[in-house]
């Protein structure tokens, strides 16, 4: 079967890839893309692992189609530090001890960049609730939390 | 050396600093299992069971030989048969036959999702579609899922040759138990007569998944000088290692086991399922291949903990003191022998000082995945039982639970139930600093309508283990040191390693960058479980770097043309002991690592030891619960854990411990079962019907670190990972209790089980 050749930009970059028509946004990412920082936790949607941003909304790769991506502008983990710079929700992240083992952390700061382009001023249950499609068993999601509203007073400007 | 003293001022042990490993986590780079990949690679797909239980009466694999890009296909005939041998590893006994077994059924399927053949093709899909094309043969026999059933006489037998141990006489008729354990201290029966009052209950919980994110996942490659190498994420390397020598019959030398980012484990991954079938399809295709799980398989095909049937009985006097308590405990092991009956069993009493207690327990095999080790295995189970009937036995004395708590609190010197006499434990501080918590303080404030507010507390404990453990350090050129481990780090434990060392040295936390080695490039370890890291390959890793530390003194002592007895390290530098060992400018680290090469060569710490002593941990938490009386929905609105952790190393990680520990348990408590059709087959193998807790069912959870000082460890550390598993079933269903008025007596406590309750009038 001929593949399908899909012009897309990914984390600000023109970027052109040829895949099958059953592929997933995350297989593409992960195997013609080399970017294997989306995790696949479930293949289902249900662990948010592989959240990536897609035309500022935060998608499930595992339940888009590459070939979808056609004209999009996609965000993924890879492309939320500038250069040398941490974003700020990735220095709180490791300030707050808001990961363990690591698998789902890029899906949720994925997820949390896109709650707070949404929303600079969440409250906690907010948070808690946009958040609630990231799965993390290691945490118990306090210091996730926590890492995201300090990110998101710094981001404000206020000092926390 | 211990650094315990009074006076050792700690100048990086017990602060938070940033992890080494956290950069490479934050931005996408990490490599977890499935993000490997070597040249030439190709794709592993298993073949599972449909089947609860099935005999196979043949496999035929050659349709899918012929499909197009496939280069391997196995079954169990591509395995070397294994003799029954029982090896303790990991957190409990395995037996290699049962483990082989397991990997790729031989005669029989066990359950639904037991592997039966697996293949390699040159791409995933290709795999699949191979997969489809193996023709298997069941004769389907019938099955059993629950324990009790499984324990009937009438029960379908799962393995002829599985015959009851321990107990007397030996039995002439299989069984699917496989075993009685039993512990006693006094004698419970006749003590109940001392008893002024005595509570009986029936308590259940279902099995739970460990639910790590990360599926399992290798890449394995097999020369043909029978050299192989694997890569993957598991919770011990040199584990893995043994297990796959001992399932394809190779030497463990001729297997080098690279360990990748681990994304959780739990205990989950304290077993190999995937390694022995690439190793063989490797063998055989001449290629590296990766395997990958789905989440489908993780939960069909790895193990969860058991599920369980617990009966307590406690005796007491009207004055609060508990004279008298039996427990027995039912365990589920899944296909074959093996569940945590052993420490469920050692376990729950352990937080109280009596004099009379039996306890007996079987582990019992059905027509489920085999389970693996979860947690501080076993204990949530039967803590569950024990803790939700102190808080019987409170109401029934009119007593406080806390107060009942305090009256029978074990203690340095209490002989425990299962043994031992306890040492330095800090069960009682965890309690106090319970009682002097805002949290016991505040007032649980009014429910809105059609809702009920009530907080529970319950206690728990853990043994912790040592045991085999490698560190190394290398005092690099520059004065920067590496620190290798043996052991998968997967909560933060590079971060204590470094630290540890770093506190030795006297250096910053910054100028220590910590490794996991390989199987070939340090020494053996033995598994990340049993919360044994921070302990043992703490201790480890302190001896090396004090190795090191103890060299650099005798360099210095060497180019100062001195006595080594006559220098001493502080600060991360070399100084003259005192003034009559001569007048020199102090040398640092940097100073006398650039001039090793003057001095003997290249400056090292090594240590291979068997930790022992680790201190046990107890946990007590606290739990407030709003109840929906329409829905019978659970709310847990504030949390608090309370833990004995000895000394913590990076405080930041040992509350994350109990956090995630605490909203695993709540999980079991409220949401978490698996759920079987009447063909045994597993209905809900996905994150949308097995239910863990997501963010917005939570409140914050509080901890309190409590810390009373290991003095066999250099720091004082205890283990602290499992501990905060072991009390929140119990904590919550004493909320609900004291909310409700009704006693929960089966997991999860669900909002069909609640509002069920709330209708009959009774738990």
């Amino acid at each position: 079967m001929a593949k399908i050749h899909v012009t897309t930009t990914i984390n600000g970059e023109e970027s052109e890839f040829l895949c099958e028509s059953q592929q997933t946004m995350l297989d593409v990412l992960r195997d013609e893309l080399g970017l294997t920082g989306s995790k696949e936790g479930c293949g289902s949607g249900d662990c948010g692992a592989c959240s990536i941003i897609v035309d500022g909304n935060v998608v499930c790769s595992c339940l888009m189609f590459g070939a979808e991506a056609a004209g999009a502008d996609i965000m993924t983990i890879e492309g939320m530090a500038q250069g040398d710079k941490l974003h700020p929700l990735q220095q709180k992240f490791l300030e707050h001890a808001a990961l363990q083992c690591g698998f789902c952390t890029p899906g949720v700061l994925v997820a949390s960049k896109a709650l707070l382009d949404h929303n600079p001023n969440p409250t906690e249950e907010q948070a808690r609730y946009w958040l609630a499609g990231n799965l993390c068993r290691c945490t118990g999601y306090d210091k996730i939390i926590e890492a995201v509203m300090d990110a998101a007073a710094e981001m404000r400007g206020e000092t926390v | 050396m211990n650094y315990l003293g009074k006076g050792v001022e700690l100048k990086v042990v017990g602060t938070r600093p940033i992890r080494p490993d956290g950069v490479d986590k934050v931005i996408g780079r990490a490599a977890f299992g499935a993000d490997f990949a070597v040249a030439g690679m190709i794709h592993g797909k298993v073949v599972r069971s449909p089947h609860a239980h099935a005999r196979i009466k043949s496999i035929d694999t050659s349709k899918a030989e012929a499909l197009k890009g496939v280069k391997a296909v196995i079954t169990a005939a591509d395995l070397p048969e294994i003799a029954s041998e029982s090896a303790f590893v990991g957190e409990g006994p395995v037996n290699f036959r049962d483990l082989s077994l397991n990997t790729l059924a031989r005669d029989k399927v066990l359950y639904d999702g037991h592997a039966v053949a697996a293949i390699a093709a040159i791409s995933p899909s290709i795999a699949e579609e191979a997969a489809r094309l193996v023709e298997v043969e069941y004769e389907v026999l019938p099955h059993v899922i629950d324990v009790e059933a499984a324990m009937a006489d009438d029960a379908p037998i799962l393995h002829d040759d599985l015959f009851t141990a321990g107990v007397d006489p030996k039995p002439t008729k299989a069984s699917n138990i496989a075993k009685r354990v039993e512990f006693k201290l006094g004698d419970a029966k006749a003590a109940f007569a001392k008893a002024d009052v005595i509570i009986e209950g029936r308590y259940v919980t279902q099995p739970v998944h460990q639910a790590y994110i990360e599926p399992h996942a290798c890449v394995v490659s097999m020369t043909t000088d029978g050299q192989a190498q694997i890569w993957c994420s598991s919770q011990g390397q040199f584990m893995v290692r043994a297990f796959c020598a001992k399932l394809l019959g190779m030497d463990i030398a001729d297997i080098r086991v690279t360990p990748l980012e681990i994304g959780g484990g739990f205990g989950g991954k304290t077993l190999v399922y995937l390694e022995p079938l690439a190793l063989a399809l490797s063998r055989k295709s001449g290629r590296p291949v990766k395997m990958v799980m789905s989440r489908e398989e993780v939960f069909r095909g790895s193990g969860p903990t058991s599920g369980g049937v617990i009966n307590v009985k406690l005796g007491a006097t009207n004055n609060g003191r508990i004279v008298a308590a039996e427990c027995e405990v039912l365990l589920q092991a899944g296909a074959f022998p093996g569940s945590p009956v052993g420490p469920a069993c050692m376990t729950p009493f352990a937080m109280y000082d009596l004099s009379d207690v039996s306890i007996w327990g079987y582990d019992v095999v059905s027509n489920r995945p085999k389970v693996a080790a979860y947690r501080a295995p076993g204990a949530p189970i039967s803590t569950f039982a024990v803790e939700s009937a102190v808080d019987e036995l409170a109401k029934k004395l009119g007593m406080d639970p806390l107060e009942l708590r305090f009256i029978n609190a074990a203690k340095d010197g209490t002989k425990a139930a299962y043994g031992p006499t306890l040492k330095n434990i800090g069960y009682v501080e965890t309690l106090e600093a319970l009682k002097s918590s805002e949290h016991w303080k505040s007032d649980l404030g009014a429910a809105p309508k059609g809702k009920r507010r009530g907080r529970g507390l319950a206690s728990g404990f853990w043994f912790n283990i040592g045991g085999e453990s490698s560190g190394a350090t290398y005092v690099n050129e520059d004065g920067t040191v590496t620190v290798v481990s043996g052991n998968p780090d997967i909560g933060g434990s590079r971060a204590s390693m470094a630290m540890m060392a770093a506190e030795v040295l006297g250096i910053g936390v910054d100028q220590v960058r910590p490794i996991v080695g390989d199987t070939s490039s340090v020494g053996y370890s033995f598994l990340t479980g049993g919360s044994r890291v921070t302990f043992a390959t703490g201790m480890a890793v302190t001896q090396a770097a004090e190795q090191a530390r103890d060299d650099l003194c005798k360099r210095a002592a060497l180019l100062w043309e001195i006595d080594a007895d006559a220098v001493e390290w502080r600060d991360g530098m070399a100084h003259p002991a005192g003034d009559n060992a001569g007048k020199f400018e102090p040398m640092s680290l940097a100073d006398i690592a650039a001039k090793s090469g003057r001095t003997g060569g290249p400056i090292t710490g090594k240590a291979s030891i068997n930790a022992q002593g680790a201190g046990p941990g107890y946990a007590t938490h606290l739990c407030d619960v709003e109840v929906d009386e329409e829905t019978g929905h659970v709310t847990v609105l504030r949390y608090t854990a309370i833990q004995d952790v000895g000394k913590a190393i990076h405080p930041a990680y040992v509350e994350g411990q109990l956090q995630g520990g605490a909203v695993q348990g709540i999980g079991w408590a409220l949401n978490e079962e698996y759920i079987y059709n009447d063909k045994g087959q597993l209905e809900n193998p996905g994150f949308l019907d097995y239910r863990v807790p997501v963010a917005s069912d939570l409140p914050m959870i509080e901890t309190i670190l409590v810390e009373v000082p290991n003095p066999r460890h250099p720091f004082g550390a205890k283990g602290v990972g499992e501990a905060p598993i072991v009390p929140p079933m119990a904590a919550v269903a004493n909320a609900i209790d004291s909310a409700i008025g009704l006693r929960m007596h089966s997991l999860p406590m669900s909002p069909p089980k609640v509002r069920a309750a709330l209708d009959a009038g009774k738990g």
